[in-house]
């Protein structure tokens, strides 16, 4: 996220002019790309509130709500047998309510305030969001250098905060008990994701030319959206999840087929369109480089389902409804840390990329060692996330112009492809959030086991988790 | 009296429901039902998992007539949902010892 925005160009301005013109003189690869913009000036001036920008990220905000709900909770329960249904539903729905109340109160300090590990507490019970009575008026504060209110960020951030352990109930689908799972969510929020979403996006050790990052990930990576934060600690947890509470009943013995495709393939066109306020919106500004992000989800989800249907029409006869739409998603995920950074070619390239390595790890990795993900999260969130994080590394180019903040990078290049260091990095990061998932994940199942067990009981979990967690029925013959 | 169940294609259900009304059939149910028989199951795919689907679905006609209207109604259906390929579907017919109308608690023959 480039929280970085608009920082440079507005609030130390003076000093990006002087370095743009020290720099300015004929150099090599290293010269900044342009000269100061006409956003740089008048200089000193902090920003003021850009109705524009406000309506685009308040919408995206509204568009990555409906990613958990409807889109995912369709996806995920069209996938499940006809028992279950209402489980997958719920959790979905559920994890709405309890993340955004999380986030309310202290999560987004954690995440958005300063520090190295964590952010302080300026922000805590929404204090430093809110609106206040201020010098003898009311006072709607901005978030640092950008032109939409803390309160904007604050939202369109909580709906990462939410639909990221809402992924990942996709592998433990079908057998959690409801009550550990409300647990583990609200653990694995506040361990797991808060304190990546702070290194990658709220100048942690992990994000792009923030101070921290110098010394532990060769100055930091590029996330534009979520790869580490949403989708590798969403897949790589899922996996654990898979393998920590075991395969279903009668998994691979039993036939358990997708119980409604109409729903998955709803779920998975709303989710396509949510995915333009993920990543457009990621812009935090309706701007030039919100068109370049939303070009790049556009083509990189396209390309994806396109590959993934015609390599199921050349390898198995028939392209199929839930191959185009897991192409779909995959694509999506894969752009999601690139999709600022990247120009059309290079997005749909991505796309064709996670189709291939995706399809493979669902349909031969994943039968070969036996793990029951019941949903695919790992295959393609955290193999896609993984993939997008790396190809960031090679695809990005400064000519989107997101990186504004600090002035010292303004220009620089990034991707291999443009001769830039930026994979390294991205490799640090991508190992980083890895072992982050995997260890957090590992010892709070682990735990939670030990207290409250993991799994419904056997006859609960024949009877179908509609009726025994939660009492009713998702299909009523009336 | 006799009640005809006939396990027969989805197309032709309303091939047989309109044969069967002119030859004066007044009433039938119909449901949505899953069986095999000769005609083998088919394959289904998904994410790299297969499933054999045994179960094939049909559609299941009932009709209750009186024995002499027995033949004719036989003739009707096998004619009407005939396409001569396998899975075509059977009848199959039983004894049934009564029938009451509801509204007039009548009951018997008068009563279909």
């Amino acid at each position: 996220m480039p929280r970085w925005g608009r920082r440079a160009a507005r609030c130390s301005a003076a000093l990006t002019l002087a370095i743009l013109v020290f720099l300015g003189t004929p150099a090599g690869a290293d010269e900044p790309a342009a000269g100061p913009s006409p956003s740089t000036a008048p200089a000193a001036e902090a920003p003021k509130l850009d109705s524009g920008d406000n309506a685009w990220v308040l919408t995206s905000s509204a568009l990555v709500l409906m990613m958990t709900g409807p889109a995912l909770a369709l996806f995920y329960c069209g996938l499940v047998r006809k028992k279950n249904v209402l489980s997958v539903m719920m959790q979905c729905t559920f994890l709405m309510c309890l993340l955004t109340v999380i986030w309310g109160l202290y999560g987004y300090t954690i995440a958005f305030g300063e520090g190295k590990w964590l952010g302080d507490c300026r922000y805590l019970f929404m204090k430093g969001a809110q609106a206040a009575w201020k010098d003898g008026k009311p006072d709607i504060p901005l978030y640092p250098g950008l032109t939409i209110p803390v309160m904007t960020h604050m939202l369109f951030q909580g709906m990462f905060f939410i639909i990221t352990p809402a992924l990942i109930c996709g592998a433990f689908a079908e057998r959690m008990k409801f009550s550990t799972m409300v647990v583990f969510m609200i653990l694995w929020g506040t361990l797991v994701y808060l304190p990546l979403a702070h290194a990658v996006w709220g100048g942690g050790v992990l994000q792009y030319g923030s101070e921290h990052a110098k010394g532990i990930s060769a100055g930091g990576a590029l996330d534009f959206a979520g790869g580490t934060v949403v989708h590798i600690s969403s897949g790589v947890s899922a996996l654990v999840c898979a393998l920590l509470l075991g395969k279903r009943l009668n998994y691979g013995k039993a036939p358990m087929p997708p119980h409604n495709m109409t729903y998955t393939a709803i779920g998975a066109a709303m989710l396509w369109v949510g995915w333009f306020g993920f990543n457009a919106g990621s812009a935090l500004g309706s701007n030039g480089l919100a068109a370049s992000a939303f070009t790049a989800t556009h083509f990189a989800a396209a390309a994806a389902g396109l590959t993934w249907a015609c390599l199921e029409w050349l390898l198995r006869g028939k392209p199929s409804v839930l191959g185009t739409c897991s192409g779909i998603v995959a694509g999506l995920v894969c752009i999601t840390p690139a999709s600022g950074y990247v120009t059309p070619m290079p997005a749909l390239l991505m796309g064709v990329a996670v189709a291939v390595v995706s399809y493979f790890f669902c349909t031969v990795v994943k039968s070969r060692f036996g793990y029951d993900d019941s949903l695919d999260v790992f295959g393609v969130h955290g193999i896609g996330g993984t993939l997008g994080a790396i190809l960031t590394g090679v695809f990005a180019t400064r000519a989107t112009g997101a990186i504004t903040d600090p002035a010292s990078l303004v220009g620089k290049p990034l991707g291999l492809l443009e001769g830039g260091p930026l994979l390294t990095a991205q490799l640090i990061a991508v190992g980083i959030t890895w072992v982050l998932a995997l260890v957090g994940t590992f010892v709070l199942l682990k735990v939670l086991d030990a207290v409250m067990g993991l799994r419904v009981s056997r006859e609960a979990e024949i009877e179908g988790l509609d009726l025994s967690q939660h009492g009713e029925e998702g299909y009523i013959f009336i | 009296m006799k009640k005809v169940e006939a396990i027969i294609r989805h197309f032709k259900l309303e091939d047989v429901k309109n044969a069967l009304t002119e030859r004066g059939v007044v009433g039938m149910t119909v449901t949505e039902v899953r069986g095999f028989g000769r005609q083998k199951g088919h394959t289904e795919m998904y994410r790299g998992t297969e499933y054999e689907v045994d179960f094939v679905p049909k559609i299941k006609v009932e009709v209750v007539v009186p024995a002499e209207k027995l033949q004719i109604v036989l003739d009707t259906i096998t004619r009407a949902a005939q396409t001569g390929q396998v899975g075509d579907g059977k009848i199959f017919v039983s004894d049934l010892c009564e029938v009451v109308r509801i509204r007039t608690g009548e009951s018997g023959v008068v009563a279909i």
